[in-house]
Parts: C-alpha cells; structure tokens; sequence
C-alpha cells in the first residue's frame, strides 16, 4: 500500500519521508509474517508474561517481602496457599524473590546483550570496512576471543572488577561480543562489494558516512535477529555468574536465588520449590528469546527458516 | 597429512609455500594458535596489574597475611614491569607467587585435580556426541516429521537450561529421594571414602559417582550437538549430489549413510571442537554442585579469597587446553576437507 502511495505523489515526500515509508511498509510485512510463526508468538507472550510480572513486582510484593528480618514464616516450607511457592531458609516466600528476581534478571541481560551488540557490530562493520592493517587486527583480536573459554574468562574479570550489577553487566557485554562480530563481519564484507557503495564513494563518502549510511542498515535486520538469540546467553550467564557468587550482593537475581538456596543446603533438606522456581523461570524466559530468535532468524532468512 | 612434517615456511621463498597448501594452511593455523596463546598470557599478566588499586590488597583480600609474605609481595609486584613479565613468561604457572590459599606452588595445587575433570568431561562429551548425532541426523534427515517436532522441541528446552539448576534438581529426584523415590546415588564426590579405586569394585564405585554429573553434562551437550548435526544435515539435504544418489537407484537409508551423513558431520565435528569452552563452563558449575574434586571446584574455590595466583593459572589451563583442541580440530578438518586448505 505505502508503495503505491509513494509512485502516487512523489512530489510531497522528501528523500527522508520515502525512506521511513518504505521502513514502515517493510516493518509492516515483517510483524505479519512474524504473526503467523506459532513458535515465535508463544515466546512473544511468554516473554511478555515475565515483563509484566517484573514491571509490576512492587505493586505485588513490598520490598520488604526480601528482608530477612522480616520474615517470619518457617524455613524451608513446602507450597501451600499462604506461600505458593513454599519458603527459603530464613523464612521469605519463594515466589516474592523470584517475582524481585525477574527484574534483575531481565535488566542484566538485556544491559548486557546491548553492550555486547554495540561491541560486536562496531567490531564487526570496522573488520569489513577497513581492509589492511586495521581490519586485519580487529578481526585477530575478534578470533582470540572467539577461542578463549568464556566461563573461566568472564570469572577471572568479575574477579578484577568486583561484585556489583554494573560490573556484571560488563563482564558478560565484553566476553560475549565476538560471536556477533563475526556474523556481521561477514555480511558488511557481502555489502561493500555491491554497486551502491561503490556509487557512494565515487560521490566522495567518507568512511563514517559510508559505514553508518550504507552498512549499518543493511546489517540491522542481521543484527536484531542476533539480539534476540544473544539474550538468552546473556540471561543465562547471568545466572551462572550469580550462582558462583559473582553477582550483585545487593539484589536478588535468580541465579543469586540458586546460589543462596545451594549454600543454605536446599538439596539435602529436599526443597525442590525453593531450587526448582527460579530456575524453571531462567528456562522459560531463555527459551522465550530462543523462540523469538528463531523465529525472526526464519522471516529474514528463509534458507535457515526450519533449522 | 604426509607433507605436515617439515613446513617449508623457513626457506623463505614464496613460490615453494604456494606449491604445499597443506603446510600453508598448516603453517598458518599454528601461527593463529601460537599468537592466540601468547595474547591470553599476555591477558593474563596485566590484567592484575593495570586496574586500579593496590594489587596487594587484591591478592591477599580476605585473608590473614602475615607481613613477611605481604614484604615477599611487594618486593616481586615492585620490580619494574619488564621484568616481572620475564619472570612470568619463563613460567606463567608459577607467576612468581604461590597459591595463597594452599601455601604451595599453583602447579602442584592444580595437577591431582586434572584427572577427574578430564573423566568427567570426557565420559559426557562421548556420550553427547553420540546420542546428539544420532538425533540430529533423525530429526533432520526427515525434517519436519513427528521425531523431529518432539526431538527439535525437547533439545530447545535443554539448551535453555543452566546445566547446574538441571544438575540440582537431578540430585534432589535421584541422590536425595523425593516422597516415594528413595535416593538411589550418592549426593556427591568421586569415591566412597576407602574404597581402593585400582580394583574392579572401584571402579564400580566410582562409574556410581559418576552417573548422575555425567547424565547431566551429556543431558545438556547433547542439546547443541543434536540442535548442529541436524542444521547440517538439512544443508547437505538440499545438495544435487544427493538427487544423483537416488537417481541411481539408491535405498533412502543408504543416500542418507553413505552421501549425506559423512559430509554432514565434518562442520559437527569441528564445532564440537570449537564448543569446548562452552564445555569448559559446564564442568565449571556441575563439578562445583556435585562436589566432585576437579579443575571446576578448584576454580570455584579460588574465587572465595580470592586465590589469584591459582585463579590466573587455571585460567590459562583452561585457555591452553581450549587452544590446543581448537588447532587439532582445524588441522583436522583440513585434513579431510581439502576444499579449506586454500
């Protein structure tokens, strides 16, 4: 439709204004073929569930619901209808904590994931633009961290860096930036060799002009489809992180949750709802991204569609 | 490879290199590896010593230091730069400090630790490749079948799992016992206390100890290297060289046996290779939940402290090893890829 209205009075729309329309028309196609992936809307509303629960944490929960002076249930309680889901060690619901949780969670992930897609695409559009020397170097540096194990890694620099959110946020971001670097690497390297470019920079583009006007949005579709997977590693490895006790000591997180109930000796006192509940929400919401990921990863590219 | 003996690299001229694209490619993989080894030695080295504060104070925090190993310190943080990273190069275990926390040279800490990690980890990859494979090539030989919906839906699941949680919740159903369910394996370690492991019933007890972190690990592997084979599986599915085979004549079963699935496994194999630091992490966390005394809890128990000394060492084992597998795992996908030796 919007096509039609751009060829209908060319004469009204600035460069700028066919530009969104055509985005617009393109948007528009694309949440239509994403309406009709079943596997993609179950993470989209499952998704949405956990967004909605740790947006409205406080209205269900006071905060005082995690202070352990507070709390005057009895450890280690199995469900019942005062406390679905059960108790932990110092007496506080379970349910209240993984609710808190799910904020942490969330926001660290997606901190991360950010921080890990602006290293990795600036990384990724550099190595493919700059040909020589400079690219040579970004895409070495690129491959050592490919191959470094990213666990031992990711400890060593929280290790450095010491426990707090924006800290772990940091960790993750830079340790999990090379896998998007090289997929985008790849595809500015199939941008640059097409005509367009070349028109570009006969008209005297310079590098920043060429890379953020040409390339970028060429790479933006590549690169949401790569956020969404990207999520779910940055989720779980929060959870990891936190569960070694390199997390925020001042918030709850799910993974803070596990380690908690793993030191307090949830195992042996057999208290599958105090271990079980954070992490089936860690598992849900990881799916979720993996769902949507796949999903959008189908629509762009129909060949991987299925995989 | 019968060329990989002698790169000719060193003769200098360009023409001979061109004439051995083996040992080109072998040459320059070994270069990647050497120079991706010499950056997290490197890594390693300033990292604890270009943040900001008393690196003293972050190699004794927590502890009770006495002041004549706080001197000991300070003397070797003190000298210049340049040859604290001599020092360090002509024996990176050692990085000129003991392990704080055992009052013992980092080397002799980690070495007993290396053989229950490679047990483990080696035990739930054979698994996991196997069974990860074998349900990779089902699922996507016939691509969107009945096996491949259930098989492709499960192995999503298990790939959204942290491999601790699963392993907690394995020992509370089969170490603790849950209502009826007695407990059935141990809730920990590597051997009954006592118990000598050099005799067939020790070797018994320790396969018990064993099955539960194993079934965990190769549980959770087996997700990525089913979720690999079969992506590889449905590309070659798509190639005219399949369509030959069945013009031909060929059984279904066969097309799949002797065309599809040999060229389907080589990017598994090497991705399996390339996942290692992935599997690194898992024995990381799962050793840790199941106290099993490996490189894993070592490293778990170097954090509280924290022990840097033993922490930078085995993050440079873990590094190495990760590095080794890697270039093994080009060298061999050279070997029976020809088409990458360009």
């Amino acid at each position: 439709m919007s096509t039609s209205e751009i060829h209908d009075n060319p004469a009204r729309l600035s460069p700028r204004g066919i530009v969104r329309m055509r985005r617009r028309a393109a948007l528009h196609k694309f949440t239509r073929s994403f309406r009709h992936s079943p596997s993609g809307m179950v993470g989209l509303c499952l998704l949405g569930v956990f967004v909605v629960v740790a947006v409205a944490a406080p209205l269900v929960f006071p905060r005082s619901a995690l202070d352990v002076t507070q709390a005057i249930a009895n450890p280690f309680q199995p469900p019942s209808w005062d406390y679905p889901l059960g108790t932990d060690d110092s007496g506080r619901s379970v349910l209240a904590l993984v609710v808190w949780g799910a904020r942490i969670s969330l926001l660290v992930g997606l901190a991360a994931t950010v921080l890990s897609m602006v290293i990795g695409t600036t990384v990724g559009i550099s190595s493919g633009h700059f040909r020589g020397w400079t690219g040579g170097a970004l895409d070495r540096v690129t491959d050592w961290f490919l191959v470094i194990p990213y666990l031992p890694l990711a400890i060593v620099l929280a290790t450095v860096l010491g426990r707090s959110m924006l800290n772990i946020i940091i960790v993750i971001g830079v340790t999990s930036w090379p896998g998007t670097a090289r997929l985008i690497r790849a595809q500015t390297l199939s941008v640059e060799g097409r005509p367009y470019l070349e028109r570009a920079k006969a008209l005297g583009a310079g590098h920043y002009h060429q890379m953020t006007r040409h390339v970028l949005p060429n790479v933006t579709p590549l690169v949401l489809a790569n956020t969404t997977l990207a999520v779910s590693i940055s989720i779980l490895s929060e959870t990891t992180l936190s569960f070694l006790g390199l997390g925020d000591p001042d918030n709850v997180s799910w993974g803070s949750i596990l380690e908690q109930g793993f030191q307090a000796g949830a195992i042996s006192q057999g208290a599958w709802w105090y271990l079980g509940a954070p992490g089936v929400c860690v598992v849900l919401v990881v799916l979720a991204f993996n769902l949507i990921g796949r999903a959008v990863e189908g629509i762009l590219d129909p060949r991987a569609a299925g995989r | 490879m019968p060329s990989v003996g002698t790169p000719p690299a060193h003769r200098g001229s360009r023409s001979t290199v061109r004439s051995h694209p083996t040992a080109t490619y072998v040459v320059r993989r070994v270069i990647a590896a050497i120079s991706t080894l010499i950056f997290v030695v490197l890594f390693n080295f300033f990292l604890f010593r270009v943040m900001p504060g008393d690196p003293i104070a972050l190699y004794t925090k927590g502890r009770n230091v006495d002041a004549d190993q706080i001197r000991l310190l300070r003397a070797a943080l003190d000298k210049p730069l340049g040859e604290q990273l001599l020092q360090y190069l002509t024996n990176p275990f050692s990085a000129g400090v003991d392990s704080v926390k055992y009052n013992a040279p980092v080397w002799e800490v980690i070495g007993p630790h290396v053989w229950p990690t490679l047990l483990l980890v080696g035990t739930a990859t054979l698994i996991a490749t196997t069974i990860g494979v074998w349900l990779g090539i089902r699922s996507g030989w016939n691509r969107g079948g009945h096996f491949d919906k259930i098989s492709t839906n499960v192995t999503l699941v298990l790939y959204s799992m942290p491999e601790f949680w699963f392993g907690m919740i394995i020992l509370i159903v089969f170490a603790v016992g849950m209502g009826p369910v007695p407990g059935l394996f141990p809730t920990g370690g590597l051997t009954t206390p006592g118990v000598d492991t050099s005799t067939p019933a020790g070797w018994l007890d320790v396969a018990w100890h064993l099955a539960l972190p194993v079934t965990t690990l190769a549980v959770i592997y087996l997700a990525e290297y089913s979720l690999i084979m079969r992506a590889s599986i449905i590309e070659e599915a798509g190639q005219d060289y399949l369509q030959t085979a069945r013009a031909k004549g060929l059984m279904d079963a066969m097309v799949r046996r002797r065309h599809a699935v040999p060229n389907a496994l080589l990017p598994t194999m090497t991705l399996v290779f390339l996942n290692l630091g992935f599997v690194v992490g898992g024995a990381i966390t799962i050793e840790y939940v199941f106290s099993i005394s490996g490189l894993g809890s070592l490293t778990v128990d170097a954090l509280s402290g924290p022990d840097v000394p033993l922490l930078q060492a085995l993050f440079l084992l873990f590094s190495a090893a990760v590095i080794v597998a890697n270039l093994v795992a080009d060298l061999l996908y050279g070997y029976f890829d020809p088409r990458v030796r360009t």
